[in-house]
């Protein structure tokens, strides 16, 4: 394939490196410096994709992000990427890319009826036709809409890539590399200040590429080029190309994503792919600069048409023709640009001004080229298919509602302006209330909100100078201010054309006879016509007409078609454009990949994994590990083929028989020291503290101010003013936050101190009727029986050369105890109790099996303490101090708290011994009653128990207590299940509570 | 995200505090008869202002003191940052 629309000379392309392509499988080439669209264009390309709706062939509209058409799939070293702007993505070698939202194939494309069927694809068309029948909707509309529209497909493999964050500070982040941009960096890293200057596109520059101009004796490239290399020799200053500044956040912070590698054929190694940065700003100048808006006019959206300031910047970056008879459509000066650039290579333009007389030094510098312009002149639509092969064109009147007779001149492209329209995304983001300036018929910046402020083009100033002088003085200013230093740059010589000012016209009138489609929405294919349908519906706020027919809601974010959008409302409902007010702008500015804003955060970075001393040992005989917060703690030791079941119920079994011993380094460990530590604990805890004697331990109640139990555990007297409290896992941290939370704001008058010591400690819990044997041969020199260590006693002790810490305390309801050693002496405490305990029959056992052991014991946990019980639900009450106040303590005396027929914990076992009932299931009287059967209660956890060998569940019940011994039906919809059921007391094992004194 | 100045480490990113809530309840006094509209009040009942509101943080994953912050709750604004220990003027 020959580059037919490739200048023999001239672009910032490296003609030497030559760079091949695949395009819908054909082969092609282009430039290093090329993007993919510049490269098609070259090769005779125009036709990329099918639009959203209508399936018409769509071209190439703009040479940057504003690009509403040029949306392709993208194939990369093994990889596939959705929603690539062919303008945005730079060519590498073996770049492969592929059209969208189209089947079979591009160039026909069986949606494409749908153009034909637009008379019934109006405004809101899905919401009308699509209700009905209710059932059809999930079957066929939805997989058919599916189906037939979007913009590529999203892989569903693992990303090989890495995506990074990091976090930036600075005085002054400049948002846009053209003019405004450097004049700005440049005078703030003068002064000093440090500064990050982001530019989205590969080169720096901005305008300044594009535009015929003159500074201080250089052209504008040769200005940006000298300005950007002085900036980066400079160590206050980041200058960053590729890199888009997507979303303005409270407090001046900034999100930019940098591309780093995805102009390459391949990420280099030990490279992201993205990077994105988060940036804290003290002052933010926007320098993102406007983007050309359309002329609406009739088949405005053929493969062709497009905006002439991309013409412009393909002729002058690319060195190529987007076609060698080009229309011009202007209403100001800026298509004179292009028709001059089009002249000077040999391309005889044609210029349609809808402008009378118009007169400045740039239409002068035009009429000297001889070039054809004719005033006063329409493009009333655009004629041919799949690429523009002529135009129908016009005379208007003055009052631009009358068109002269049609005529139809030939052309392979119409190049359009419409004048231009600041890009205040940014500064609409970060709060700034915008204002409408009638000279320029667009909104700027106007009151800020945040430390922003808005610079050349964006802000509304269209000629270098001025926006030069601006830019120069802003940036010293506000970086004087910061680094109190200033170093004021002399002013260059500005040399440009003057122009004149623009014509208010933005749509032209449908000739008599003609429905031609004029498109306001190039992506979303909403045209004139669907918004005069919206209105006349009855639709009058901007935010609703917007949603109602998707106007502005596309991947582009409306970049092109919202003021013309603006303009038609104001226009039907009589009303002027700052009246209607614009949509709210929200980031991203342009699409973000889901990998950049995941970062590093993936697969087991996802979240922290905490494990204990213990985890090799576990990992070593088989454990099968369970996420519990944050931790991994094994579930059960699989021996052989078994199954969770059959091992958990070995487990529990052996703990009731022999002796068990389970990781419990993962419970929260709070150290409390002070000489008010025990009134802590008194006001914290619903029960008695301040007679616990030092070596004894206690277990208490916490309550959140509302009753609600928050959490349970015990706590030891270590000595005088020290004590040690345990929470549950889950808990752990809230509970340190309430303690601090007391302490510091409410009763500062408490002397106390407390800190996390839960990493400090592995905990191995050794439970059974053996255990006290097995502790003897543990710690032969202490008196472990049952007077020298009672039930709930502490001590400390030496474990062969390691001081451990000894408590007796249980949650199985055996007799138990609970060893705790500094955590690197963890391994070595459980291999020698596993050692030790080999004779006794000892088993390690998983969280399955400690569930067994404390719901047969009716022991609570976190599935009854579930933050919607209260201590009576609990069967807690008994820990009420009725002599003292404690946190909560009032809210219990609330009507509802203290309800005859208040909920309650029960135990529930199924009358054939042998259903195991699902956890969550409700109770109800009568299994057949009418829906919705009225509910009693729910099972918070089900176990098979190992004393009785039958289901056994919890159930937090309506009348708890008095409800020992009725029939009940337990029904799970989701497993479709009833099952009969008998309530019986929660106590399921040894209910006087005797193994544990033992 | 919030840039909050803690009165003891200086500005920090919001991501390392945790909110609580209005500073300008004051806890009843424990054994103190109190009415059940005067408990409701302190449990469940908040103006959810718009505007200036001074507000419970704690530095959760820095020096971990509860503080005070003066924020505007529709701009974000912070206007003044307090210790537990200084009262609200």
């Amino acid at each position: 394939m020959t580059q037919s629309f490739r200048l023999e000379s001239g672009g910032l392309i490296n003609r030497d490196k030559k760079i091949s392509f695949k395009f819908n499988g054909k082969n092609y080439f282009g430039y290093e410096g090329d993007t993919l669209a510049s490269a098609l264009i070259a090769n005779g390309v125009h036709l990329i994709g099918r639009s959203f709706k209508y399936h018409r062939p769509r071209g190439f509209f703009g040479a940057g992000v504003d690009e509403p058409y040029a949306i392709v799939q993208l194939y990369r070293n093994g990889e596939t990427e959705p929603n690539i702007k062919a303008t945005e993505q730079e060519l590498f070698e073996g770049l492969e890319a592929k059209s969208v939202n189209c089947w079979p194939s591009v160039n026909f494309d069986i949606g494409a009826i749908n153009n034909f069927l637009k008379i019934f694809l109006p405004a809101g068309f899905y919401y009308k036709t699509f209700m009905w029948p209710k059932s059809f909707w999930y079957k066929i509309y939805e997989p058919f809409i599916r189906r037939a529209a979007g913009l590529g497909t999203a892989s569903i493999k693992h990303d090989k890539e890495r995506y990074e964050h990091k976090y930036e500070y600075c005085d002054v982040l400049i948002t846009g590399s053209g003019p405004s941009g450097l004049a700005s960096a440049y005078s703030a890293a003068k002064n000093g200040a440090k500064v990050i200057l982001a530019e989205d596109k590969s080169r720096f520059g901005g305008t300044l590429l594009t535009s015929e101009v003159n500074i201080g004796n250089q052209s504008g490239k040769e200005w940006a080029d000298s300005i950007i290399s002085e900036l980066k020799e400079m160590p206050n200053v980041t200058v960053k190309n590729r890199s888009q500044v997507f979303g303005y956040y409270d407090h001046n912070m900034l999100v930019m994503s940098e591309r780093i590698s995805d102009h390459l054929p391949k990420t280099k190694k030990f490279h992201p792919k993205q990077r994105l940065w988060y940036i804290r700003a003290k002052e933010v100048l926007i320098s993102s600069g406007s983007i050309e808006r359309p002329i609406v006019f009739g088949n405005n959206d053929t493969p062709g048409v497009m905006l002439s300031s991309a013409a412009k910047e393909y002729m002058k970056v690319y060195g190529v023709l987007v076609g060698k008879k080009p229309l011009v459509f202007t209403n100001n000066d800026s298509g004179y640009e292009t028709a001059i650039e089009f002249k000077k290579n040999g391309i005889d333009p044609i210029i349609l001004d809808t402008r009378k007389e118009p007169q400045s030094e740039i239409i002068e510098e035009a009429k000297n080229m001889n070039i054809n312009i004719k005033n006063s002149y329409v493009v009333v639509a655009a004629q041919g298919y799949k690429k523009v092969k002529s135009a129908d064109i016009a005379k208007i009147s003055d009052n631009k509602e009358e068109l002269g007779s049609i005529e139809n001149i030939e052309c392979d492209c119409i190049c359009v302006s419409g004048f231009w329209t600041p890009t205040i995304h940014l500064a609409s983001q970060s709060g700034n209330k915008t204002k409408f300036n009638e000279d320029i018929d667009a909104f700027v910046p106007g009151i800020s909100k945040q430390n922003e402020k808005t610079l050349g083009a964006a802000n509304g100033i269209y000629t270098l100078e001025e926006t030069l002088k601006d830019s120069f003085e802003k940036g010293n200013q506000l970086s004087k201010k910061i680094t109190n230093n200033e170093n004021k740059v002399s002013f260059p010589n500005v040399v440009e054309k003057k122009s004149t000012v623009h014509d208010k016209f933005w749509c032209v009138p449908l000739p008599k006879g003609k429905n031609y489609k004029r498109f306001l929405d190039f992506q979303n294919d909403v045209a004139v016509s669907d918004i005069e349908i919206a209105l006349k519906e009855g639709y009058r706020s901007i935010e609703h007409v917007k949603r109602y027919t998707t106007l502005g809601m596309a991947t582009d974010q409306g970049k092109t078609s919202n003021l013309n959008g603006l303009q038609l409302v104001s226009k039907i409902e009589n009303k002027v454009v700052p009246a209607v007010g614009h949509t709210t702008f929200r980031p991203p500015y342009s699409p973000v990949s889901i990998g950049a804003i995941v970062g590093r955060e993936v697969g087991k970075h996802s979240k922290p994994t905490r494990k204990s001393p213990m985890h090799s040992w576990h990992e070593k005989n088989n454990a099968v590990f369970v996420d519990a917060g944050v931790w991994l703690r094994p579930r059960y030791y699989k021996r052989g083929e078994e199954n969770l079941f059959e091992a958990s119920k070995r487990e529990a079994k052996n703990v009731r028989t022999n002796v068990g011993v389970c990781d419990v380094t993962t419970l929260g460990k709070i150290d409390i020291k002070g000489p008010d530590a025990a009134e802590l604990l008194n006001r914290v805890y619903t029960n008695a503290w301040l007679k616990l004697p030092v070596g004894k331990a206690r277990y208490g109640v916490m309550l959140r101010e509302d009753g609600i139990v928050m959490d349970d555990g015990t706590t030891t007297r270590i000595s005088e003013n020290h004590y040690h409290m345990t929470t549950t896992t889950a808990q752990a941290a809230n509970v340190l936050s309430h303690l601090e939370y007391y302490l510091q704001l409410v009763w500062p008058e408490l002397n106390v101190n407390v800190v996390s010591t839960t990493e400090q400690w592995a905990g191995a819990a050794i439970a059974g009727p053996k255990s006290r044997e097995l502790l003897k041969k543990l710690f032969p020199k202490s008196d472990v029986t049952n007077e020298g260590l009672p039930f709930m006693g502490y001590m400390e002790g030496d474990l062969f050369g390691v001081k451990a810490k000894i408590f007796r305390i249980s949650f199985s309801g055996e007799l138990a105890y609970e060893v705790n050693v500094e955590s690197d002496n963890g391994y070595f405490m459980w291999e020698k109790i596993i050692e030790a305990g080999e004779e006794f029959g000892i088993q390690p056992y998983g969280t399955e099996a400690l569930s067994t052991l404390r719901i047969e014991m009716g022991h609570v946990a976190g599935s009854e303490l579930d933050g919607r019980t209260i201590p009576y639900d609990n069967s807690l009450e008994g820990l009420l101090s009725k002599k003292k106040d404690f946190i909560g303590k009032r809210s219990l005396s609330r009507r509802a708290f203290a309800a005859e027929d208040r909920q309650k914990i029960v135990g529930v076992v199924p009358l054939d011994k042998k259903t195991s009932i699902p956890e969550g299931s409700h109770l109800v009287k009568d299994a057949n009653a009418p829906l919705p059967n009225p509910k009693l209660g729910y099972i918070s956890a089900s176990c098979w128990s190992v004393e009785h060998d039958n289901p056994f569940s919890l159930a937090i019940l309506k009348d708890g207590k008095n409800m020992i011994g009725e029939k009940l039906f337990v029904m799970s919809p989701l497993k479709n299940k009833v099952i009969p059921v008998e309530i019986v007391s929660s106590h399921y094992v040894d209910p006087k509570g005797e193994r544990v004194r033992s | 995200m919030l840039h909050i100045k803690c009165p003891h480490c200086g500005i920090r990113s919001q991501n390392e505090f945790s909110y609580g809530g209005d500073a300008t309840i004051k806890r009843p006094e424990l054994g103190k008869e109190i009415s059940d509209q005067d408990w409701d009040n302190f449990v469940y009942n908040r103006k959810s202002l718009r505007g200036k509101h001074w507000e419970l943080w704690q530095h959760l994953s820095g020096c971990r003191q509860w503080i005070k912050v003066q924020r505007d709750t529709a701009t974000h604004e912070i206007f003044k940052t307090l210790k537990a220990n200084e009262e609200i003027s």
